[in-house]
């Protein structure tokens, strides 16, 4: 709980909220607009010092009808973890949601982890330096980790469903 | 040809046919040679070439023969690994976390296998015997897979006989772990609460002569490859990373540690039964160059080869006496017949040969599949700090960094 009471100290209690999810992790749920703001100060702050970007992953909350993406954040000199959930609303298939803000500036492992979600999710991330996609083909077209995902016929020629092909 | 029948008597498909454009759709490369200035020059490196250990492809923009910027075009090897996992049940996705890193695949089913043990709450159960058999796999594999990373690097630097002495030793290796579960590479052999099957009877005292074998053999790796002045001259200050840029670039592994900072999992997370077991964590210190060089990234690679084998040395000797194989011991016993753990978000961490392997596994409670299992993968981390490490060194350097980093192209495109 400390890292959420020094966070109520900084910041407007609406700008957060914490997650129960039954993880031995503290959770918070970050609005899009504060969310560049809250990450300079827990990497920046001297107490808090999260000074290593562990993993950044998507999630497609189904009920909800929106995308969440998950920072799992790590301070090494104090060996505690922090999540911090950022969700985005769902759009048509196939189209792009809205941006996030990009923290390569201040964490670079975010640089290939945010281009990851990008490529999966089709969610974008406002000052990233380079955002394209980067394990699918660029001409690729749908975001495979969505759950709406339907597999395009042909890629370039090839029949990809192989059942046809009997 | 498109009119001849083949033997069944049916019109031959053609399956597909190349344009060119295909591959500047599929893959554009991000400099246009028409706008580079007069004295640069792009250079385009696999993603079929031996020296970028697998399908991955550097689009290398030169002045002469330094490098101005590398890119690196990854996903030739994607295999939707998280794709799969979100329509299988915990337990079977075992094996596609083994296809993962599958140079050092012990390691990975350990680290998922811990991970739905601990959504599942049960992780104080595993009996003592089925987590020393597991952190003994795991460390055998983890030294093939080191045997492997300073085997082929010593090729990308021109020297063949250590990969043929390499693969000679890791060759045993991998025949004990074929001994224990049948497979050489791709075991599915620890189990989401257990373990596919006991050790097999002879296997401790085959082991501790295989040990006897090694350290000897240890030793001449550092006299041959390590201390030689040759590779020494090839690899000494060459990609520095300094400290404060890992840990920013989220480096893990010999990466981080080669670059001063003494982070290893197994000390920091404390998980399964490392506790119990003493070993060090060597570090790079800069004794041929500067810290986080080359060198000392491969140097701490083999220091890592001789702790290991002082856990395998202490895990068999605990094997043999306080953990004896029994009648009534069943490695199964705590194998859930049906995973569904509750309503939860978990990540869980693991000391890979490579780095930090991670899961997020996200489920809903109401099934046997995970909502979403995340792999959090350390080569896809590691790689992405080359450009940053290779911008001002020569051509020939950038072969040397890509080889010191050890990436598993099918860990880095899962």
């Amino acid at each position: 709980m400390a890292i959420v009471n020094s966070l109520i100290k900084k910041f407007d209690k609406d700008d957060f909220a914490l997650i129960e999810n039954n993880s031995d992790v503290e959770c918070i749920k970050v609005s899009k607009e504060k969310f560049l703001e809250i990450i300079v100060y827990l990497r920046e702050d001297k107490e808090m010092y999260f000074d290593y970007l562990t993993c950044i992953s998507g999630v497609d909350n189904q009920e909800d009808g929106t995308f969440g993406v998950v920072y799992r954040l790590y301070s090494i000199p104090f060996d505690r973890h922090l999540d911090i959930i950022v969700e985005v609303n769902k759009t048509e298939k196939n189209e792009l949601t809205e941006a996030i803000s990009s923290i390569s500036k201040y964490y670079r492992s975010a640089n290939w982890m945010e281009r990851e979600v990008y490529d999966m999710y089709g969610i974008p991330f406002e000052g990233h330096p380079d955002l394209r996609r980067i394990l699918m083909p660029s001409d690729w077209i749908g975001y495979p980790l969505r759950k709406d995902y339907s597999t395009s016929e042909k890629y370039h020629g090839i029949t990809i469903d192989f059942e046809s092909e009997a | 040809m498109n009119n001849t029948k083949n033997h069944i008597g049916k019109k031959p498909k053609i399956q597909y046919q190349f344009d060119d454009s295909h591959l500047n759709k599929s893959e554009p490369s991000r400099y246009d040679p028409s706008l580079l200035k007069r004295e640069e020059m792009l250079i385009n490196i696999g993603p079929q070439h031996p020296s970028t250990h697998g399908v991955l492809r550097l689009e290398t923009l030169l002045n002469g023969e330094y490098i101005v910027d590398v890119v690196p075009h990854i996903g030739y090897l994607h295999r939707c690994f998280e794709k799969h996992a979100e329509s299988l049940p915990y337990n079977q996705i075992i094996p596609y976390v083994d296809r993962m890193d599958y140079v050092s695949a012990m390691n990975s089913e350990h680290a998922y296998a811990m991970a739905v043990e601990k959504m599942l709450g049960i992780s104080s159960q595993i009996p003592k015997r089925v987590e020393y058999i597991r952190v003994l796999v795991a460390e055998l594999n983890r030294i093939a897979s080191h045997f492997v990373a300073i085997g082929t690097y010593a090729v990308d630097i021109g020297a063949v006989s250590p990969l043929l002495w390499m693969m000679r030793d890791r060759e045993h290796i991998l025949r004990m772990l074929e001994w224990i579960c049948g497979a050489r590479m791709l075991y599915n052999y620890i189990w989401v609460g257990g373990l596919y099957y006991d050790l097999p009877i002879g296997f401790e005292e085959k082991c501790i002569e295989f040990i006897n074998y090694l350290k000897p053999k240890l030793s001449e790796v550092d006299r041959l490859l390590i201390e030689n002045k040759i590779f020494v001259e090839r690899t000494a200050n060459v990609g520095i990373l300094n400290r404060d840029l890992a840990i920013n670039y989220a480096a893990s592994g010999p990466v981080l540690r080669g670059s001063g900072l003494r982070f290893d999992l197994r000390k920091v997370d404390a998980y399964s039964v490392y506790p119990e077991l003493e070993f060090d964590v060597p570090i790079g210190k800069g004794e041929m160059g500067t810290t986080g060089d080359c060198w000392d990234r491969t140097w701490v690679r083999a220091q890592e080869c001789k702790e290991s084998l002082k856990i395998v040395e202490q895990c068999l000797n605990r094997l043999q006496n306080d953990y004896k194989r029994s009648k009534d011991f069943d490695p199964r016993e705590f194998c859930p017949k049906k995973i569904r753990p509750k309503e939860q978000e978990i990540y869980f961490r693991a000391e890979n040969p490579r780095g930090e392997l991670g899961f997020y596994i996200k489920s809903d409670g109401k099934s046997d599949i995970p909502l979403r299992c995340k792999a959090r993968s350390a080569c896809f981390v590691n790689l992405s700090i080359l450009p940053e490490i290779s911008r001002g060194s020569l051509l020939a350097d950038l072969i040397a960094i890509v080889g010191s980093i050890d990436i598993v192209l099918g860990e880095v495109d899962r």
